[in-house]
């Protein structure tokens, strides 16, 4: 079972060290990251696997919101069965 | 695999366009809530809502967490309360709606619907009570939303039905003026009601449904037109393909949470309801859809063409990507609760007869429109048989929900706020329907052969 983060704001220092800590306090294995930085706009999609998770997606996601806000970034947190269906048939 | 182009569309279409899954409705039958003892069936009804819906809203908020979608509302609907008060005649049935009300408030749902009468060929026991109390019952509850289907296309028209509904609609309003008359907001007069629609104010849940079953409402208006936007200069058969194709995508996701809702509550999954479902906020709007296909406003000549696309590709899109698929389906045209169609009302581009031919070719009717406040009844009666005249004769599903703005006249505004908007008063025709409305009986179901 995977989930999808995805981090988009102004680049600063720690982005991927803060996020991916987050992951590993919670169980996440961080299974492959792409990041651009187009000017100054960082943008990182980062797919986890949660099969290993010891805390509901739901408790990190909210984790997550409130590091994105405390670093004036948007964080997504989703489970990957959102894209599966949206974007497949 | 997954690709970073469809991630970023689809956080695009979440942060940017208001797509969002509209509400996740539960319905619960109380057919074994039915008591001739009207505290002992009250008593029912708030146990059964309670047990079955306690854990409703916190699912719904732990999906929308985990798979990072918005989900707006979490609601209930129920079997119309005319079949429940049938049982107890003697007694007023406003008490159902107070335990309704209870019971919504406790399991933190913001709607529940069913305060309900299935009258198209007459009144049954119970009916004509319900339909009286309904002005009472909708000024003295906050949740508690109302409905009563007048016809039928197999079975015609119930004037007498249609006639009394004037002097509610009226009611409603006169006794919540002080409140914008927002209860005549949560009251919709139908034709051809559908027994499984999720969407308030018309939510009820049929005799023909299971005991428990959750319907899905889809939205994101915003999404298609800002599809179309990219688009450009396209022609209409393109048009109508990346309406299919948008549609296909928002209600994938309607389907996703609707089996995830129902598996982790427990309850069968009953239907997607693939609609175009506007808010007030910005860049949420069915007529900016229509603008953006090239019209100058929402309610100029071509909208109902525009209209009549835009309704076939988002059901043709949205069949493809559920397993079951009901409700109204179809782009919705609230008046007050869509920035665009707000913004033609006001500058007089959208007039109550266009706005009548739109809901001959589009999803529910004539809806959420604030008429002047000394109108009558019968005229408000007469809007309604008009309604459901088109209907009944075009098979499909029409509702009025008027609201008669009193003390208010034409170019003045209600404002409800929220998701239910607010808008100008809009002109109707003056013309008396009087001896028509006043005549009852009924009209007979339409012959459907000899299809012209």
């Amino acid at each position: 079972m995977r989930a999808v983060i995805t981090v988009i704001g102004k680049d600063m220092v720690g982005i991927l060290a803060r996020v991916s800590t987050v992951c590993a306090e919670n169980g996440y294995n961080v299974v492959e990251v792409t990041q651009s930085i187009l000017q100054d706009l960082f943008a990182m999609i980062m797919i986890v696997d949660i099969s290993g998770a010891t805390a509901p997606l739901s408790e990190v996601s909210d984790k997550l919101t409130a590091l994105g806000d405390s670093l004036n970034l948007k964080i997504h947190v989703m489970h990957e069965d959102i894209f599966n269906s949206m974007h497949r048939i | 695999m997954i690709n970073s182009h469809d991630i970023l569309e689809t956080i695009n279409m979440i942060d940017n366009e208001n797509l969002d899954v509209r509400t996740i409705t539960m319905g619960i039958s109380l057919l074994d809530c039915i008591d001739p003892d009207i505290d002992r069936a009250c008593d029912k009804i708030y146990d059964k809502i309670c047990r079955y819906a306690g854990n409703l809203v916190r699912t719904g908020e732990d999906i929308s967490k985990e798979y990072g979608i918005p989900i707006i509302h979490k609601r209930i609907s129920v079997t119309p309360i005319a079949m429940i008060a049938a049982a107890c005649q003697t007694k007023n049935p406003v008490r159902f709606a107070k335990v309704l009300d209870r019971a919504a408030s406790a399991v933190g749902v913001n709607f529940i619907g069913g305060y309900s009468a299935l009258v198209h060929k007459g009144f049954g026991p119970g009916d004509y009570a319900l339909i009286e109390s309904i002005p009472e019952a909708l000024s003295t509850t906050e949740c508690v939303c109302s409905s009563v289907n007048v016809g039928t296309t197999k079975s015609g028209i119930n004037m007498d039905a249609v006639a009394k509904m004037g002097h509610i609609v009226r009611e409603t309003a006169e006794r919540t003026a002080d409140r914008d008359c927002i209860g005549a907001a949560k009251l919709v007069v139908f034709c051809n009601a559908p027994e499984d629609n999720p969407f308030m104010a018309g939510a009820f849940l049929g005799p023909g449904e299971p005991d428990c079953v959750i319907n899905v409402g889809v939205s994101g208006p915003g999404v298609v037109r800002a599809a179309l936007e990219k688009a450009g200069d396209c022609d209409i058969t393109a048009v109508a393909d990346i309406v299919k194709r948008t549609a296909f995508k928002i209600t994938r996701m309607g389907q996703l949470v609707a089996q995830e809702a129902s598996r982790r509550l427990c309850v069968p999954f009953g239907i997607v309801d693939l609609s175009l479902a506007p808010t007030p906020a910005v860049g949420d709007s069915v007529a900016h859809i229509l603008e953006e296909m090239g019209l100058e406003s929402c309610g100029a000549h071509g909208t109902t063409a525009a209209l009549a696309l835009l309704n076939d590709a988002v059901k043709k899109g949205g069949v493809m990507a559920s397993s079951h698929v009901g409700g109204l389906s179809g782009a919705f045209i609230p008046v007050t609760e869509d920035a665009g169609m707000i913004a033609a009302a006001q500058k007089g581009a959208l007039t109550l007869t266009k706005l009548e031919a739109m809901t001959a070719v589009c999803s529910v009717g004539l809806d959420m429109i604030a008429i002047p406040g000394d109108t009558p009844a019968e005229i408000i009666s007469a809007i309604i048989a008009d309604e459901a005249a088109i209907g009944m004769v075009n098979s499909k599903t029409t509702a009025v929900r008027l609201i008669p703005a009193i003390g208010k006249n034409v170019g003045d505004e209600l404002n409800f706020g929220g998701l239910l908007g607010g808008g100008p008063v809009m002109e109707i025709n003056r013309w008396s329907p009087k001896k028509f409305i006043g005549r009852g009986g009924r009209i007979p179901a339409p012959l459907q052969s000899l299809k012209n």
